[in-house]
């Protein structure tokens, strides 16, 4: 029988690498991770888990000891957030070049300075483009869930995988969560056996010199299997719940059905997203909810049918990239381009270093999208002194607070 | 002394290592002891070209291209994938001396700490040659290299990579070049023997472009550094054990290394930091002679 605990996300993450039998981990401690690879030293300490837990000096070895792991035929598994991730960056690249299926959690931090441990999307939507699947966790269960969806896809195409999880709001927040069967999870999830690992019966070279006449051909062969990773993800999140009870997918519909007004949302804040959506239901607004749970590969034909001839979308993001606009907003743009009966896309940035959003924030969001005639790149909400609206010039903003100097 | 060279070759020939390239000569003495059953790891180095483009390779034990800074960690990833499956090969990292002594000291120090059960070789040509001679923290004090060019030439004493392999506290570590190839062969089979820790090879490598001079110098020019007690042959066990492998036999004057060289040019013009540079020389081969008979007091004593 599955066990039912009361777990964070963190050590939800951890039960996640050790249901998938993950053979090497490597990490470096970092708030507000430190929690996966605590429970992680505890269990391979402990025999529950049997695998490698290598303490190295930094995140940036943390990831190159998973690159080595993984090359070499284990299952590698690693857990960071934040400066980690970016300090990984390097290595990230090496990992999808080298056709490596590490799997790695990221509880989205806040990048500094100023330090902040706090919730914000940016640290993870920097690293959108180097070629990792990446999905988006919304509860304890999925960010245990995750790591076996992720590895199940990524070791078929020879492709790494992160899950994202929000900081404190996911990681610390303690919910039901269903410890799956080990050997239900081992149907799901069959041991990794690589097409090579570094056998010294069979000396080959792996990521040397190449030239011009063949670096792109390797790339492409890259590209192609993250395009067939989006097939492979769908079908893995419906074989989820035959085999474990729980059905997961690319994307996620909620009352999307006859919505004029659309909000999008990825990640924890989704919870209150939803509760939003419901409550506005009840007052009359058709209204409804787009999840988008994988940002690579992108679902472009799911995204593009939930939206088209939508009256507004929304894009909610806990991110943004300065001098453009949030993130999502600008994958939803680039989904919906060139269809012929695309909704415009409204960007609210929200919930900068951890921010509260609440579900009056969210209901705020959707009163704001109806009476706005125009759509804006960027929409900030909650800066202080400020309503919903594009940015202003900075002298323009009331400061909010007296500062005093100590003396 | 006397080394029975085994026949079998684990590095083909037509690499596109430069003639008389220290490290291609290296490679090929130290995997004629290493033996088959083991895996390479190469971060970015001259070796990273040596080894010849894809598909082709001039190595026959797997090996692994890796980031500059990663080489320990990559090998110890490796270990511990490969030790999970019940498979022992000795893994080699090996690296220049940038891969070691600047951007890979990082990730080098966090493997010698734990102890990790890896081989890690430095072939130390004493700058970055493969982006054309540039100075790394290996490059000795009135160097000339393409950033430490003839009026400002390398100010700064060769960094003691040695001295910080000891203070981990590493179970093994030694210096060697093939221009001694017995002594470097028994000190690999030492390495490889020591299983279970970190073993650490630092190889003094020549590199006749680097060097500025001719290819057929090369042994010539790793004998007089030997010889003039410039690169002394040693081992340190557990750190704190000294043992001079390679005692100077020849009367052979710092200025008849340098001399060979076209990249001393500024040192040799200037008699002030010669001195320093003899006096650093002497001094630090006393500093290395006081530790091995210290050593030798301390055999028995169950310290």
């Amino acid at each position: 029988m599955p066990e039912r605990l009361l777990l964070t996300g963190n050590h939800a993450a951890a039960y996640g690498a050790m249901l998938s039998r993950v053979e090497v981990i490597s990490a470096y401690p970092i708030t507000p991770q430190t929690m996966i690879v605590e429970l992680l030293s505890e269990l391979t300490a402990s025999g529950e888990l049997p695998a490698k837990f290598i303490t190295v000096e930094s995140e940036h070895s943390a990831m190159a000891a998973c690159v080595g792991a993984s090359a070499a035929g284990a299952r590698a598994y690693t857990a960071t957030s934040g400066q980690g991730l970016a300090l990984m960056h390097e290595m990230l690249h090496w990992a999808v070049g080298a056709r490596l299926p590490i799997v790695l959690t990221n509880v989205s931090r806040a990048m500094a300075p100023g330090w902040s441990i706090w919730s914000d999307q940016t640290d993870i939507l920097s690293q959108r483009d180097v070629g990792w699947m990446m999905l988006f966790a919304e509860s304890v269960q999925e960010a245990q869930d995750f790591v076996i969806w992720m590895y199940r896809v990524a070791e078929q195409v020879y492709l790494p995988g992160m899950v994202g999880m929000d900081a404190f709001i996911l990681s610390h927040t303690a919910e039901p969560l269903i410890v799956h069967d080990r050997d239900r999870v081992d149907a799901y999830l069959p041991p990794f056996e690589p097409l090579y690992d570094l056998d010294p019966a069979d000396p080959r070279a792996y990521g040397g010199l190449v030239n011009r006449d063949h670096y792109f051909e390797l790339r492409y062969k890259v590209y192609e299997a993250m395009e067939r990773a989006g097939r492979l993800l769908a079908e893995a999140g419906e074989e989820f719940a035959d085999a474990l009870g729980r059905r997961y997918a690319p994307v996620e519909g909620y009352m999307l059905d006859d919505a004029e007004y659309v909000v999008m949302s990825a990640g924890a804040m989704t919870s209150n997203v939803r509760q939003a959506v419901k409550d506005a239901r009840e007052r009359g607004m058709k209204v409804g909810l787009l999840r988008l749970v994988a940002l690579r590969p992108f679902p472009f034909a799911e995204v593009r049918r939930l939206l088209a001839g939508r009256h507004k979308v929304a894009v909610l993001d806990r991110n943004l990239s300065p001098g453009h606009s949030g993130i999502f907003a600008q994958e939803i743009r680039s989904a919906l381009s060139g269809m012929p009966d695309a909704p415009p896309v409204y960007g609210y940035v929200m919930g900068i270093g951890g921010r509260d959003v609440r579900v009056e924030t969210v209901t705020e969001t959707l009163d704001d999208l109806v009476r706005r005639d125009e759509p804006d790149l960027a929409l900030y909400v909650g800066v202080k002194g400020l309503p919903i609206g594009p940015v202003r010039a900075f002298e323009q903003i009331p400061v909010p607070v007296k500062v005093e100097v100590a003396r | 002394m006397r080394w029975p060279v085994p026949e079998a070759e684990h590095m083909d020939p037509g690499t596109l290592g430069c003639q008389g390239c220290g490290g291609a000569l290296s490679m090929r003495l130290v995997l004629k002891e290493v033996g088959p059953d083991a895996i390479a790891v190469l971060p970015a180095c001259c070796w990273s070209i040596i080894d010849g483009p894809w598909p082709l390779h001039a190595l026959d034990i797997p090996v692994f291209h890796t980031a500059f800074e990663t080489a320990a960690v990559v090998a110890t990833g490796i270990k511990a994938a490969k030790a999970m499956k019940g498979e022992d090969p000795t893994v080699v990292a090996w690296a220049g001396d940038g891969g070691t002594f600047d951007i890979g000291l990082q990730a080098l120090s966090g493997a010698a700490e734990r102890n990790e059960d890896i081989v890690f070789v430095c072939y130390d040509n004493e700058a970055y040659m493969n982006t054309g001679i540039q100075r790394s923290s290996a490059t000795p004090a009135g160097t000339w290299t393409t950033t430490t060019p003839e009026e400002r030439p390398e100010p700064r004493p060769k960094k003691d990579i040695m001295g910080i392999m000891a203070a981990h506290r590493v179970p093994y570590a030694a210096t060697a070049t093939v221009a001694y190839p017995g002594d470097l062969a028994h000190k690999v089979q030492t390495a490889v023997a020591a299983k279970g820790g970190m073993r650490f090879l630092h190889l003094l490598s020549a590199c006749p472009p680097g060097w500025k001079m001719a290819a057929d110098q090369a042994i010539e020019a790793m004998r007089r550094a030997v010889q003039a007690r410039v690169f002394p042959l040693y081992e340190v066990r557990d750190g704190r054990d000294y043992t001079i492998t390679v005692w100077p036999e020849r009367n052979v004057r710092l200025e008849d290394y340098l001399s060979l060289q076209g990249r001393f040019t500024p040192l040799l013009a200037d008699q002030d930091m010669l001195e320093r540079v003899k006096a650093d020389v002497a001094e630090r081969w006393r500093l290395l002679v006081e530790r091995h008979e210290h050593s030798r007091r301390l055999v028995g004593t169950g310290r």
